[in-house]
């Protein structure tokens, strides 16, 4: 187990490396400089600008600046906006996304369970078939439709809550469900699925020989087992999610890092886009590797499989 | 000659005609299927997925021959009619400039589904050469290269897709550039994991013993056999990238105004859904949601129709 974490965590700063770097050339292979458009009249200001921003040395003294500043969670200052650096726009943006997102997995996840569990104990019943077919829907219809029909029914037409913004809990109901009801739909696929497969067991016969409550047989011995699937899709969905916020936060005026990096990739604020990539990616990363390891505490089986070195 | 009339002589009442029963009981009931038709049989069966497959082929049609029953050009403009709902003149009402949205939609359709298609075949070629390669050779090869996969399948895809697009400049090149380039990793996985099964199998063997070379084991053998659950991904993928396209270009990443993708209409659309344009939001709203669904279905049908275990 411990050999298979830490195996994990060497592959996390790997792919942490990967993605700086990648980053780092990417952005450097886009010709000319980022003050080209405008270009001030006045020579030194032009090189006293270049050396704040480090542009004057060559690139492999800039990429291990870079690759230091990195480590120390520092990503530089914005081009665009002065007297903001990336680290405040983060730390300003960055709690609001958090909570977007922790919400609407929350929302997502415990819905998602409840709907694909009913829908798997009433198989090809009416419940079923209305829960396949929301979460169908769900899959089909791309976030961002989903936001725009929620404002224009739900806050337009009928006027029942707020359009915009994130100020209050009654803002935030439309736009984490237009959020969460795509990861909703995915989870109570899954859990539908495996549910299925769980209950055809002979131990659910047992529990059932046992004489335990419904109740105990679902929760304690059907769902225990059949969401580990459900665990294994969180890493994918997170990097949906995130990525969710984007748009989401982008349509409802939400002040998250979500909106600053929309707003950095369409005037060009290339320090803000790199260090929002770097900053998203090594944090999906980190939680991608904390699902992995809950993954194999959850399920014994996964130790015997992984010791043999075949990950 | 004197064992020749020894033999033993069967008289003719020993043969009888056979019992018709037992005759038709070694008869072939079902005409034998290929695999095939045999998945083709199941999924006709499974309407909701008939019902995405003919609203494809209808909206393919429509993406082809749709601008011709049109009067207007999918760039037109035309600036007294700005904003005008749904009428005789345009189906779909127009756009702020006065462009028809119902030409511009099916240039959308066609967008989409070149964007979903390509992807899924460019993933498909890059998919089962590494997936190949990797599964067939095993060993430290297969290490080699399962590793590298395992890396690129941690990045956050979007996240490097977006990267590649402000780099390279928005264009539908480089969205299917940037897409392939971040999608290709989960059908090398697939590829690689059916041939690590069947190469195991006695016909690749039989096939070996024969003398055939390793491309045309490959080619002959496990190619074939792992097409269902290859055509399954590549059916998926499409939905994904038409969701990545039209993702891209609502956060402005993606084909811009003039050119239309239903992805830019509903951005275009979003500063007006408070004036009541409802029209401008909803035809590239239903066609995303619909193409998707369609392909959905398509996709879980043919999971369905193509794994042998179901077999009724």
């Amino acid at each position: 187990m411990a050999v298979y974490i830490v195996k994990r965590f060497f592959m996390m700063i790997a792919t942490i490396l990967i993605i700086a770097t990648l980053t780092f050339f990417l952005m450097h292979s886009i010709p000319g400089s980022p003050f080209d458009e405008e270009r001030t009249s006045n020579p030194t200001i032009q090189a006293n600008l270049e050396k704040f921003y480090k542009l004057d040395q060559p690139v492999t003294v800039q990429y291990v600046h870079y690759l230091k500043s990195i480590a120390t969670f520092d990503f530089g200052p914005s081009i665009k906006k002065p007297n903001e650096s990336v680290n405040s726009l983060l730390a300003r943006g960055f709690p609001i996304s958090f909570e977007l997102g922790m919400i609407t997995i929350l929302v997502a996840v415990v819905s998602g369970i409840i709907l694909g569990t009913f829908a798997a104990l009433r198989h090809n019943g009416i419940i079923d078939y209305m829960a396949m077919a929301f979460a169908v829907v769900g899959i089909s219809v791309p976030n961002f439709v989903l936001a725009t029909l929620l404002i224009q029914q739900v806050a337009v037409t009928w006027q029942w809550l707020p359009p915009a913004t994130w100020s209050s809990p009654l803002h935030m109901i439309l736009p984490t469900l237009a959020l969460a009801t795509g990861p909703m739909a995915i989870i109570a696929r899954l859990t539908r699925a495996s549910m299925l497969e769980v209950l055809t067991q002979d131990y659910m016969k047992m529990a059932r020989a046992k004489g335990l409550t419904p109740f105990r047989i679902v929760v304690r011995h059907a769902l225990r087992n059949a969401l580990m699937p459900v665990v294994t899709i969180m890493g994918t969905m997170l990097a949906g999610i995130l990525t969710g916020t984007f748009v989401i936060e982008k349509i409802f005026a939400i002040p998250g890092m979500g909106k600053y990096f929309v707003e950095s990739i369409n005037n060009r604020d290339y320090p803000v886009i790199m260090g929002s990539t770097v900053f998203y990616s090594a944090f999906l990363v980190f939680m991608l590797f904390l699902v992995d390891s809950v993954y194999g505490f959850l399920d014994p089986r996964i130790k015997l499989h992984r010791k043999d070195g075949d990950v | 000659m004197v064992q020749k009339e020894e033999r033993l002589i069967v008289p003719d009442e020993w043969f009888r005609p056979k019992g018709k029963d037992s005759e038709e009981a070694e008869s072939v009931v079902r005409p034998s299927l290929s695999y095939w038709k045999d998945a083709w049989h199941r999924l006709r069966k499974n309407k909701l997925a008939i019902s995405g497959l003919i609203f494809l082929i209808v909206l393919t049609l429509f993406a082809i021959f749709g601008p011709i029953f049109s009067s207007h050009t999918v760039t037109g403009t035309d600036f007294p009619n700005q904003n005008k709902a749904p009428s005789a003149e345009h189906w779909f009402g127009t756009d702020e400039a006065g462009r028809d949205v119902f030409t511009r939609t099916w240039y959308g359709a066609r967008i989409s589904l070149f964007v979903g298609v390509m992807a899924a075949l460019i993933d498909f070629f890059i998919g089962i050469i590494y997936g190949g390669i990797s599964g067939y050779k095993g060993g430290r090869t297969d290490t080699l290269m399962m590793r590298i996969i395992e890396i690129l399948y941690g990045l956050p895809h979007l996240l490097v897709v977006i990267l590649l697009m402000v780099v390279m400049g928005a264009s539908l090149t480089t969205i299917i550039i940037a897409l392939t380039i971040t999608g290709w990793v989960g059908m090398a996985r697939i590829v690689r994991g059916q041939v690590l099964q069947i190469k195991n199998y006695e016909f690749v063997t039989a096939s070996k013993s024969f003398g055939a070379k390793t491309p045309r084991i490959i080619r002959k053998n496990l190619l074939p056999n792992t097409m269902g659950p290859i055509i399954v991904q590549m059916t998926l993928t499409v939905p994904s990238a038409i969701f990545a396209e039209a993702f891209l270009s609502f956060l402005g990443l993606g084909i811009q105004t003039p050119f239309a993708s239903w992805g830019v209409m509903a951005n275009d659309a979003l500063p007006v859904i408070l004036s009541g344009y409802w029209w401008r939001l909803f035809f590239p709203a239903f066609f995303i949601s619909m193409t998707m669904f369609a392909f959905n279905v398509l996709g879980d049908g043919m999971q369905d129709a193509l794994d042998p275990k179901l077999r009724g």
